[in-house]
């Protein structure tokens, strides 16, 4: 399965890609209106780490054997067929258990109005995720390893 | 080829799906005494505080069995196994056969020897039933005391004081959540507590129940004599491996079953997964029961793999566990709190603010930690901790800003990112 990978050496923290993913999670998928006019703001679900020089984008790996899958007390966090982790939005309750159980920190705890957990779907609605799309250097890449 | 599954909870459920990913067409049966269809039991205090629904609380979809082809006897007691003829005993003196037989018997709540424990408003929490129990009677009801300040103990009483019931919790420790938490941890928790309007009574007892008759508490009596006026009682203490199952039979017990890297007992093909059994803690290197669902399911999915013929190793757990009070949401995993010499402890605290995170390191290698106000990517350091990273070169950076993984070398970070 093709799945998103960043490359820090290219980074330069610029967090397009938050720009895109915050746009693409948005009802009106509009760069203003998302940022302006919603409320509340749709979260980024990838994330920009940035200590001095260093920079990278950090979203769900996707994992073959997803420790927030097993982590999750009421089934909301699955393996799709196509082998993509996703959130059941309506089973979820905020216990943040997959917070605790992701290694690369990947799920955001999204309390702006029921708590919920909030992580990369791959852009359903797309070929090429968004955050992957708006990155000006490469830095992050869409691919099948 | 038989399967038969004991239990209709987490280890039970992953087995299931591991068998039919290897087999998927011979025979398994679920036997459980309780009837629900599988429901997460970590979501009862959910339940209790009308936080989900009850058709959220089942953990799979409602044709969950009929499309893994599982035959449910549920209503069923199973009462004994005769390891040699092969077959599981039912209460209804219905004797079922098994080539291959999974105990998955979870954990029975500890009764504490306390007068007047046996009474209409005396509930135990650990079930769907417990909740509709306290539910039937939540209307009439103004006072409850909690005995436990354990998880159970305080999911209970977040769960009662959200609808409105004024809880008094009764610990023996000198502190709440002593055993899954540090002091500061407890501190942050149990003011959070007393902000809410939970009464928090520590390093006390109840020495009795006091009841008008058997269907009316009037209050319990303190080991101090001090009386609290109530009109239910709960008791959350904890949990043991529910073991009556194996009383008579050659299998092996010591706190709960004793199984090998492959989930099974030391009899061939029988099998134990989950709160009732010994998996492997691998921090510590014992073999001990750590009741926490994420390894239930690893370990039936273990069990169930084995059971199907696809050799698989259980690579160990240890307990962690999230759990948020008014806002305050709270991690803990591996040790802790530790009392021996021999740990480094890595912190940030301000108990004013609410936020205290700790990492607890024993020869360079993270063996614990607790989060509390702050949890974002807690994640990363679970991973550190199931990999057994040695951390002596990034040690200091990992509390340093956001926990992040910019904290890790680059080699490392690259090759984690990379291995998904």
């Amino acid at each position: 399965m093709k799945s998103v990978y960043p490359k820090e050496d290219v980074c330069m923290a610029c967090r397009l890609c938050e720009v895109a993913c915050v746009v693409e999670h948005s009802k009106s998928k509009d760069i203003l209106k998302a940022f302006k006019k919603e409320y509340p703001r749709p979260l980024s679900r990838t994330r920009v780490e940035e200590r001095e020089a260093v920079s990278f984008s950090v979203q769900c790996r996707h994992c073959e054997e997803p420790d927030c899958v097993e982590a999750c007390i009421t089934g909301a966090m699955h393996k799709n067929e196509e082998g993509m982790v996703l959130v059941n939005e309506e089973r979820c309750i905020g216990c943040w258990m997959c917070v605790m159980a992701c290694p690369f920190g990947a799920i955001t705890r999204d309390e702006r109005e029921k708590k919920k957990a909030s992580k990369c779907d791959l852009c359903p609605e797309r070929e090429i995720p968004a955050c992957v799309f708006a990155c000006p250097n490469r830095a992050l890449v869409f691919e099948d390893r | 080829m038989d399967y038969i599954i004991i239990g209709n909870s987490a280890a039970a459920i992953g087995a299931v799906e591991a068998i039919r990913k290897n087999d998927k067409n011979n025979l398994i049966k679920i036997i459980s005494e309780e009837e629900y269809m599988v429901y997460s039991r970590p979501l009862i205090s959910y339940l209790l505080a009308e936080k989900v629904t009850t058709k959220r609380m089942y953990f799979r979809e409602k044709d969950f069995y009929e499309k893994n082809k599982v035959i449910k006897l549920l209503g069923s007691r199973a009462i004994g196994i005769n390891c040699d003829q092969r077959y599981v005993s039912l209460e209804n003196k219905e004797m079922i056969k098994f080539d291959k037989l999974l105990i998955s018997t979870g954990g029975k709540p500890i009764i504490p020897g306390i007068k007047g424990l046996k009474n209409e408003r005396v509930f135990g929490f650990t079930t769907w039933s417990d909740v509709d129990k306290i539910t039937r009677i939540s209307k009439e009801v103004k006072e409850g005391v909690v005995i436990g300040g354990g998880m159970i103990g305080i999911k209970a009483a977040e769960a009662l004081c959200e609808i409105g019931i004024k809880v008094t919790i009764v610990e023996l420790a000198d502190a709440v959540l002593s055993r899954a938490l540090d002091k500061e941890a407890s501190h942050i928790i149990q003011n959070r507590l007393k902000e809410a309007g939970v009464d928090v009574i520590t390093g006390s007892e109840v020495s009795e129940v006091t009841v008008k008759d058997s269907k009316v508490v009037e209050g319990v009596i303190l080991k101090d004599g001090r009386r609290i006026r109530c009109d239910f009682v709960v008791v959350a203490i904890g949990v043991l491996p529910n073991i009556d199952i194996v009383k008579g039979t050659n299998i092996k017990v010591k706190r709960g079953l004793v199984v090998d890297e492959h989930m099974e007992t030391n009899v061939r093909g029988i099998y134990a997964a989950g709160d009732v059994a010994e998996g492997y803690d691998s921090i510590t290197g014992e073999d001990r029961p750590i009741p926490i669902w994420p390894l239930a399911i690893r370990q039936g999915r273990v069990a169930g793999n084995n059971m199907s013929g696809l050799v698989t190793n259980y690579p160990g757990g240890f307990p962690m566990n999230a759990i948020e009070f008014s806002g305050m949401p709270t991690i803990s995993i591996g040790i802790t709190d530790p009392k021996e010499d021999g740990y480094e402890i890595i912190k940030k605290t301000d108990i004013k603010k609410g936020i205290h995170k700790k990492i607890i390191v024993k020869e360079n290698r993270i063996v614990g930690a607790v989060f509390v106000g702050e949890i974002d990517r807690a994640g990363i350091i679970t991973g550190l901790i199931k990999d057994k990273i040695d951390i002596r070169d990034f040690k200091k950076d990992l509390l340093y800003g956001d926990l992040g993984l910019i904290s890790l070398p680059k080699g490392m970070r690259m090759e984690r990112l990379e291995s998904a």
